[in-house]
């Protein structure tokens, strides 16, 4: 499956630093990261490969934003064709990313406690169309919101359908899910938006092989969409079906 | 990225030391930061750390030694919370801003009804009309789900988990545009705590509240916060996105305080 590729990557790691200093430690430091540097193009999908420990899913947080990175620059070209340093980006200005245009289907679940499966995968609609943001909009109407809801509802459903997540699950709140019920709430979540930058920290770990096939057609389906797509999968079969290149992680 | 609106709200190098404070000790010291609307930024720390101090300063409940806190009105302007007379900073907190304190009753009135409680704050604003003053706290106690049959019995007989949502309705009936919340959630039982969070993260989504929430609870800033601040000894020793302040704490006293936290 080739296709032309555009010249401009979506994402373009320079020369990323990363070394965690644990003060409680004595200051021991631990360098994960020694000038990472990779492209990755729309609708392409680059696997992170190598041993666990040699930093695969740190640099996925860095680019998520959720571990600051010491040196090197993380350009992501966004969707209105200007250039941002994820690195360098103010916390509202990586929020606003997370909402539309970033999205990471990390390998556990950190879902809210008491708040319903299909609600934590809503509540990414909303948060990227929100609702009553005017200032006049009234605050005890529910109406808009309920509407919004009702139909950021509908389209999870119909995901978790696709990702054969039963029904009776729906409505209650993952914590005590399964592994792999869990997982599937995960991935719901990362593909109900289009996402410019799509990470994927090992997706189909816990799935079983009908549901893996599932997740195989939605990263192709993100790719045809102009998703550019970091991924580490240690399950082979689907990194050769979802990935167009490999970058190793072999040594520090 | 596009272009910055102003900040809400801009605190610039506050310092405080409390009268009779012995020599060198400052409550508060070279304390800055930038709240936008719509964010809800999370001051955590331990006792003593002087993230009150720095909330009730804020609010201009507490003058600072040094320092500046600017605040950008409704129209447009901005206006130094310490700098203007007494009765336009009492405006201010009436119209503009809500809070929301640890001890509900210190928020509440406790010899009114729990209705009037809700109304007081709309009167305040010009509302006269009891039929729409009624109806109104009626709808705001269903909010918070309070039941509205209550609407006429005086806080007293409510529980502190009760109080503490009506002291919210209270706040929230005239749409502040800033509110600051001191410890909201302690005191409280475990359960009945999980509930009153779960009520603020619902009316934070569902009202796009921007907020200023002081805890020493790291669950209750993961939880509400967009971004979260630390403090120590006075001292801001580190800010940043929620998610990364507690996965990967730069500062020595986060990490201790990160790692502090038994995960349940």
């Amino acid at each position: 499956m080739k296709r032309d590729l555009p010249a401009v990557p979506v994402l373009d790691v320079q020369g990323v630093h990363k070394c965690f200093t644990l003060h409680l430690r004595d200051g021991l430091q631990l360098p994960v990261l020694d000038g990472v540097s990779l492209q990755v193009r729309a609708g392409e999908c680059v696997a992170l490969v190598g041993p666990s420990g040699r930093g695969k899913s740190t640099l996925m947080k860095c680019l998520y934003g959720s571990y600051a990175v010491d040196a090197g620059a993380l350009w992501l070209q966004r969707e209105n064709g200007e250039r941002i340093d994820l690195a360098r980006a103010a916390p509202r200005e990586l929020l606003a990313l997370r909402r539309r245009e970033i999205a990471y289907v990390s390998q556990f679940l950190r879902a809210l406690p008491r708040q319903g499966a299909q609600d934590v995968v809503a509540e990414r609609l909303l948060q990227a169309e929100p609702v009553g943001v005017e200032p006049d909009a009234d605050p005890l109407d529910d109406g808009p919101f309920q509407a919004a809801l009702d139909s950021a509802r509908e389209q999870v459903r119909s995901l978790f359908a696709r990702l054969n997540l039963p029904p009776g699950l729906w409505g209650l709140p993952p914590a005590t899910f399964s592994g792999g019920e869990q997982q599937r709430v995960n991935i719901a979540r990362g593909f109900i938006l289009p996402s410019r930058l799509l990470l994927l920290d090992e997706p189909t770990a816990s799935l079983d092989a009908a549901n893996r096939r599932v997740v195989i057609e939605l990263i192709h389906e993100a790719k045809q969409r102009g998703s550019a797509i970091v991924g580490i999968f240690h399950d082979e079969e689907v990194r050769d079906a979802v990935a167009d290149r490999q970058i190793a992680f072999t040594s520090h | 990225m596009s272009a910055t609106p102003a900040p809400l709200l801009h605190v610039q190098g506050i310092g405080h030391r409390f009268a009779g404070a012995h020599d060198g000790h400052w409550a508060v010291q070279d304390a800055s930061l930038e709240l936008h609307a719509g964010e809800v930024l999370a001051i955590v720390g331990e006792s003593g750390s002087g993230k009150s101090t720095l909330l009730n300063i804020v609010a201009g409940r507490i003058a600072p030694s040094e320092g500046r806190v600017l605040y950008r009105r409704r129209e447009g302007d901005e206006i130094d919370v310490h700098a203007v007379g007494e009765r336009q900073r009492r405006e201010l907190a009436r119209t503009e801003w809500g809070f929301v304190e640890q001890h509900a009753h210190e928020g509440l009135r406790m010899n009114v009804s729990a209705g009037a409680n809700v109304g007081e704050r709309l009167m305040g604003q010009g509302e006269r009309r009891y039929a729409t003053l009624r109806e109104t706290a009626v709808r705001w106690m269903e909010r918070v789900e309070l039941d509205a049959a209550r609407l006429d019995d005086s806080p007293r007989g409510f529980s502190g988990g009760m109080r503490q949502r009506l002291q919210i309705a209270r706040n929230l009936v005239t749409r502040p545009r800033l509110v600051l919340m001191d410890e909201p959630t302690s005191g409280l039982d475990v359960s009945v705590q999980a509930r009153l969070l779960d009520l603020i993260r619902l009316l934070v989504g569902r009202l796009h509240l921007s907020a200023l929430v002081v805890t020493h609870d790291l669950g209750v800033a993961r939880l509400l916060a967009h971004r979260t601040l630390v403090m120590r000894h006075g001292r801001i020793v580190e800010q940043g996105l929620t998610d990364r302040v507690f996965d990967d704490p730069q500062h020595p006293y986060t990490q201790l305080l990160v790692s502090s936290v038994v995960a349940a």
